[in-house]
């Protein structure tokens, strides 16, 4: 039985797509972020814990999605950070993260970007559901 | 869904999907291809995405797909499109994260024969010299006001820092600078990840590659670019890095409202832009020119490097082993360009995603060597097989925006690729057919797989049985360095 939050990854030529699906916004935004940490192979140093805090405005879901990703992987790039936790509060188009984690001990693969790539947030009766592109 | 009974045949080599294909084309989509390398990409969304990329406001000709086309996001990789300058748009997705990704071809006077005991050592220290994988830092860094000059002065920054001599500029596409950039025009974001980056390889299917050059196939172009047979060459991929993404991903962002702004429709939010003429367009053209020139530094210092790498390896063991630049391409880019479009003279801006500029003999910004032969097209195959040395033709300025093909094109995706190779068989397999490889990733360099891949020596057919570039010479590898 499928469980009711979770990722896939689908075939695509180029690049990764990546399937999510939760009960709800909140649930979709950290099933992402664990997929894409996931596709790219991330593996955290043990170390004592590192924690972030930032806060996001979009003009609709998607952008939202695309804009926290692309947080964590402007977090990744620069300050060598991976992150296992997630906590978010999300009220209309804005979302406040505290994000938790390690630095990166290593990552197979570059993610170079999240891109809005047939990116819609669609209900089903599994609950919330979207397919995310990444430029790798 | 896209089948081949939508496409009308032009000849078997070029295949068209007219624009009443759908209601919202402004225009027509070529593709130079055989039937066979259509049907290799029937599965997946190449000429949907192709379609998509005909809705573009000011868009004129064709929307182009080259032979080497594979599903992308927004534009298909291989695509090519031109919009009226300056009133059309300009679409950050149709040019592509890595802004001004690119090749760089260098030759030398090294026999195959007598480096050949050498080879291992060469792998290694091209491996140390030139930092490649994920997250890795390069030997210069710079600072803010050092990075607005790398934004403004491109292969020029490098030149005065000695990274680079004359010759390398004047054989730089642009002469390895834009005009026009404004680094005002680039985020903090973007100016935080490219401090570090600058003579970086980065991972993906970017790589460094010794090759041997295997054939001969216009001695006077050749020779005019010093191609000798037998002889080594370098190959150098990879592009603007993380200032590149970020600059593209800032853009894509703001341009989600742009569009609505300018009540543009589209079929796919990846292909968002803006008029020209409008300040969105404005600064994202003034900020893409830096990335572009961004990238231009970052392959002439990784070439600085690679010297250092062939000298220490080769220096005293044979005659010769300096290296000389062919060219430097890019493929991933949106140029403004004037082309002959229905018999008129027609400012555009070429977005060339996955494309290469293919400017034929005689045309201005060929430095004087190439201008009787046409401009130098750089054609990476799959790792493990050919890679090509092609020059522009009068057939590519007149039917394709003076553009080509980039590569061989995937076919398999990442995730088949990675289910069924292992990287650690594939490196053995590369080494027993005579390849050293230096990879920093076995899972990336799996997905790299030449399997994955079409036929690089059927694309270079298509594009030059279609008239779109000129066949000079193949190159075979010898040694692969990866990150």
């Amino acid at each position: 039985m499928e469980a009711t939050a979770g990722y896939r990854e689908h075939e695509h030529t180029a690049d990764w797509e990546l399937e999510v699906w939760a009960p709800d916004l909140r649930g979709l935004f950290v099933q992402s972020a664990q997929g894409m940490m996931a596709l790219s192979g991330a593996r955290l140093e043990q170390a004592p814990q590192v924690r972030r805090i930032f806060e996001l405005e979009a003009p609709d879901p998607e952008s939202l999605l695309v804009a926290f990703l692309g947080e964590l992987l402007f977090l990744a790039e620069t300050e060598g950070l991976g992150f296992d936790g997630f906590e978010i509060t999300l009220l209309e188009n804005r979302l406040r993260a505290g994000v938790s984690g390690a630095p990166l001990a290593w990552r197979d693969k570059e993610i170079k970007a999240v891109t809005y790539h047939n990116l819609t947030i669609r209900e089903t009766s599994r609950g919330l559901e979207a397919r995310i592109v990444f430029d790798v | 869904m896209i089948s081949l009974q939508d496409l009308k045949k032009i000849s078997d080599y070029e295949w068209e999907i007219p624009v009443s294909f759908r209601q919202d084309m402004r225009v027509p989509v070529r593709i130079f291809a055989t039937r066979s390398l259509i049907e290799a990409v029937m599965d997946d969304r190449s000429l949907e995405q192709a379609v998509n990329s005909a809705t573009l406001p000011g868009l004129v000709g064709h929307v182009l797909v080259m032979p080497d086309m594979h599903q992308g996001y927004g534009f298909p990789i291989g695509g090519v499109a031109a919009t009226r300058y300056p009133e059309g748009v300009i679409s950050p997705g149709g040019i592509g994260y890595d802004i001004n990704c690119g090749v760089r071809l260098l030759a030398s006077q090294i026999e195959f024969e007598a480096a050949r005991e050498h080879l291992a050592a060469l792998a290694t220290a091209l491996d140390k010299n030139c930092p490649s994988g994920v997250g890795t830092k390069g030997h210069v860094r710079v600072n803010e006001s050092e990075l607005n000059q790398v934004c403004r002065e491109g292969s020029r920054w490098a030149f005065k820092q000695g990274f680079a001599s004359e010759a390398d500029l004047r054989r730089t596409e642009e002469q390895g600078v834009l005009e026009g950039a404004d680094p005002g025009a680039v985020s903090k974001r973007a100016r935080e990840r490219g401090r570090e980056q600058i003579g970086t390889l980065g991972a993906g299917n970017h790589f460094l590659e010794v090759d041997r050059i295997d054939q001969i196939y216009d001695d006077k172009a050749a020779q005019a670019m010093g191609l000798v047979e037998g002889y080594l060459a370098l190959q150098i991929h990879c592009g603007s890095r993380g200032f590149g993404h970020q600059i593209c991903t800032d853009y894509v962002n703001e341009f989600q409202t742009a569009v609505r702004r300018y009540n543009i429709q589209l079929p796919d939010r990846e292909l968002v832009c803006a008029p020209l003429d409008s300040p969105e367009g404005k600064n994202y053209l003034a900020a893409m020119r830096c990335a572009a020139n961004y990238a231009f530094a970052n392959r002439q210092v990784l070439a600085h490097y690679a010297r250092q790498a062939f000298e220490e390896a080769l220096s005293g063991k044979v005659r010769n082993w300096h290296l000389h630049q062919v060219y430097d391409i890019a493929h991933n880019m949106g140029k403004i360009e004037t082309h002959l479009i229905g018999g008129e003279r027609v400012k555009v801006c070429v977005h060339r995603k996955g494309a290469t500029r293919a400017f034929g003999p005689g045309y201005e910004g060929l430095p004087e060597e190439y201008k009787t032969i046409g401009q130098p097209v750089l054609v990476p195959g799959s790792m493990g097989t050919a890679s090509w040395v092609l020059v522009g033709t009068e057939g590519s300025m007149q039917r394709s925006f003076g553009s080509t093909c980039h590569g061989a094109g995937r076919v398999m995706s990442r995730s088949k690729a990675k289910k069924s190779i292992w990287g650690e068989d594939l490196r053995k397999e590369l080494e027993a057919g005579g390849i050293q490889v230096r990879a920093g990733s076995l899972a990336g360099l799996a997905e790299e797989a030449p399997q994955a891949y079409k036929d690089v020596d059927d694309v270079v057919e298509t594009v030059s049985e279609a008239g779109i570039a000129k066949k000079v010479a193949r190159l075979v590898p010898v040694a692969v360095i990866k990150g």
